[in-house]
């Protein structure tokens, strides 16, 4: 459509040029990080806004965990009987929540970003990757402390008897936590970018997402599914880092360095392409939501 | 002789009508399978029978052929009517949508202020909004704390500054999203409309520090309805058409062709789902005799015909009117008078006379749009598609030398003395 983008400027000291369209690569990583302070506002609102005028405040931040473990610790513990490594149930479901709750908070806040923003997005330009990111920064911060107090619940079964080795993987913990942070930007930023032209992905992502976790060794251990189907429960990028997450913090769980550098590759390639849909779509999408 | 610090170079910005928003995933899906079957695209099929599928493929230029130069300190007013293309052009200026063809070229930092308040949260405090508006129009935080007490003092909301703004009255709160505005430091202010908001007095003060920020060297291009801002910020400013710039130069020479311009009826845009539109429409003497000039104090009578294209339960109608500095005047609604359009089946049409009585608007010209509707969305909306002359006869007012220009309106009096 056009072809004078050739026209040389380079004798002027042009601040910006806005062209139709951008080259598929052309992505402006440094004015993000020249947005960083509205990042860090963009968290900081998210942060106290969530919780102005609820009498618990914070704590609900635990309280949503704790009470997906207790009900697991029923159902599936207690009624369903599937086994937990012979671990605590509360400690073996817990670990595998706080994990895979980062994630798919990541995933599903991050894939509303243009619906949910469409207003301010159709009024002041700021880089839009932005807000995902600060999502993913803001639900890190909910991560920490479903972290620690993970960590407590650890240290108080490890004073009540149960032998909990806490093995070498745990120096892999920060890789862990960007690796979930990755896969769910990445996934996140693919589907918002799809909703601006498809609205139905937004209600397929909520419960995908919750599907997804089944598919994901949350409340039972890999090493319970039957060698023929391990493959494709492997697969799932998500498996290698949750069961690492396991052995990392309970020292339970099969890791494999192959399988976790397959997943690293993973969420490297989702990101990039999520990047590079993001910022194509970006420009436009005013036009159709 | 100073810089250039924008230019446009053949921008042109085409939209899609009719695809937008209804793109769902089994539309798609749907058109893709009836094309691999070889069969006939099945969404075109089901709005074949309305006329919005004469629009459905349709491209709209909501801009063509753009070329402007707009120098350093210039305080560029853009008027046209609405539709005009001038809120596009400052959407892509301010990078909110991109061009479809063409290229903008820009030297110095750009601050868009399309809508005071963007990214207010109602929970967080006077403070944290000032923070976090400020980082979203392009601030650092550093140059926010360095204005802060200057943002703060200019809202005029000290006292309230640690509340959360959604305790704020609708008054305090544009102030203080103004003032944060007003207290960018780019060098480029991209401004729409907003001084349409706000009290007369708060108004008065933003004209003012729009002017301290005008003459203080930036650039400032200025959008408004507003002509008599325009008159005192602008000075330059262009006409736009139809999506093009059909003038450009001083400001009074522009305004004075757009206050001509506007006093054509130019082509109406429909606007709506279609569901019920209007026929035929025409201001008629109370004899049923078809007019376009009354005098004052005089009744007419609007008739309307109007078609449904589907079953609708029941449909609104309402009537506005603009004066032509596209003022909005006055709304009348058939709700005014309970009176009800129901029960209406698909393909029958009806015609509906609403008679306005005893009009006292000021002499001069005026400008009716019709709108049919309900609570849920817009049939068939046609902007200022009718245009009534008022004259100032004898009938209501009997001074023998023209009406106040000033006065917008006309009270009826009746005279006497009292005999002590």
């Amino acid at each position: 459509m056009n072809n004078q983008s050739t026209e040389n400027i380079s004798g002027e000291d042009w601040t910006m040029v806005i062209r139709p369209k951008r080259h598929l690569l052309e992505l402006d990583l440094k004015e993000i990080w020249r947005y960083r302070d509205l990042i860090y506002l963009f968290v900081k609102r998210d942060f106290v806004a969530k919780y102005k005028q609820t009498v618990l405040g914070p704590l609900w931040f635990i309280i949503q965990p704790l009470l997906t473990t207790l009900m697991f610790t029923v159902v599936f513990g207690k009624i369903a009987g599937i086994p937990t490594e012979g671990l605590p149930n509360i400690l073996f479901y817990l670990s595998g929540i706080v994990g895979w709750n980062y994630f798919a908070t990541c995933l599903n806040e991050t894939s509303a970003t243009f619906i949910t923003n469409a207003s301010i997005f159709g009024k002041v330009y700021f880089p839009r990757l932005t807000l995902p990111v600060s999502i993913v920064v803001s639900s890190l911060i909910t991560f920490v402390i479903q972290f620690v107090f993970l960590i407590a619940f650890i240290i108080f079964y490890a004073f009540r008897g149960v032998s909990i080795q806490i093995g070498p993987e745990v120096l892999l913990v920060p890789v862990l936590v960007i690796m979930m942070a990755g896969l769910g930007l990445g996934f996140g930023i693919i589907i918002s970018s799809m909703t601006t032209k498809y609205r139905d992905l937004l209600h397929l992502v909520k419960f995908g997402v919750q599907l997804w976790m089944y598919a994901t060794p949350i409340i039972y251990p890999l090493s319970e599914i039957p060698e023929k189907y391990k493959p494709y429960v492997i697969a799932n990028p998500m498996t290698p880092v949750i069961e690492t997450f396991k052995t990392a913090m309970l020292g339970v769980g099969e890791v494999n360095y192959m399988h976790l550098l397959y997943s690293l590759g993973f969420t490297v390639g989702i990101l990039a392409i999520g990047i590079i849909v993001f910022n194509k779509v970006e420009k436009n999408f005013m036009d159709t939501v | 002789m100073p810089k250039t610090v924008i230019e446009l170079e053949d921008i042109a910005k085409q939209y899609r009508l009719g695809v937008v928003g209804t793109g769902t995933l089994s539309h798609d899906l749907n058109r893709w399978w009836a094309r691999f079957r070889g069969k006939e695209d099945p969404t075109k099929k089901i709005s074949a029978s309305n006329e919005l599928s004469k629009v459905d493929t349709k491209f709209v230029w909501a801009l063509k052929d753009i070329n402007l130069e707009v120098s350093e300190g210039t305080v560029l007013g853009i008027v046209g009517k609405n539709g005009a293309g001038k809120s596009t052009m400052l959407k892509l200026l301010s990078r909110v949508t991109g061009p479809t063809t063409g290229e903008i070229r820009v030297r110095g930092r750009i601050a868009s202020l399309l809508e005071v308040g963007t990214g207010f949260h109602p929970e967080l405090t006077g403070r944290e909004n000032i923070f976090l508006n400020g980082a979203i129009l392009g601030m650092t935080r550093k140059e926010i704390d360095r204005k802060f007490d200057e943002i703060v003092e200019f809202s005029g909301v000290k006292k309230y500054i640690g509340t959360p703004v959604k305790r704020y009255s609708s008054g305090m709160y544009v102030r203080l999203a103004f003032a944060v505005a007003a207290h960018l430091e780019s060098e480029i202010l991209i401004v729409d409309e907003v001084l349409a908001v706000g009290d007369a007095e708060f108004q008065k003060r933003a004209i003012g520090k729009m002017k301290d920020v005008s003459t203080s060297g930036r650039t400032v291009l200025f959008v408004s309805h507003n002509l008599t801002a325009v008159e005192q910020l602008c000075n330059k400013a262009v006409l736009m058409q139809n999506g093009t710039i059909t003038m450009d130069g001083q400001v009074g020479d522009i305004l004075e062709a757009y206050r001509k311009s506007s006093l054509e009826i130019g082509e109406v845009k429909p606007y709506g789902t279609n569901q019920v539109e209007f026929i035929s429409y025409s201001i008629n003497d109370l004899n049923g005799n078809e007019i376009k000039e009354i005098k004052l104090g005089d009744s007419f009578k609007v008739l309307a015909n109007i078609k449904f294209n589907e079953d609708v339960e029941s449909t609104d109608l309402s009537l506005d009117v603009r004066n032509d500095s596209n003022e909005f005047i006055s709304h009348v609604t058939n709700m005014d008078d309970q009176f009800f359009i129901a029960e209406n089946k698909r393909g029958e049409q009806k015609t509906i006379e609403i008679t306005l009585k005893n009009f006292s608007l000021a002499p001069g010209i005026y400008y009716i749009s019709l709108w049919l509707g309900n609570m849920y969305g817009t049939f068939n909306y046609l902007e200022n598609c009718l245009r009534l002359s008022v004259k100032q006869g004898e009938a209501f007012i009997q001074r023998n030398y023209p009406f106040d220009k000033r006065s917008r309106a006309v009270l009826q009096s009746s005279w006497e003395q009292k005999s002590d």
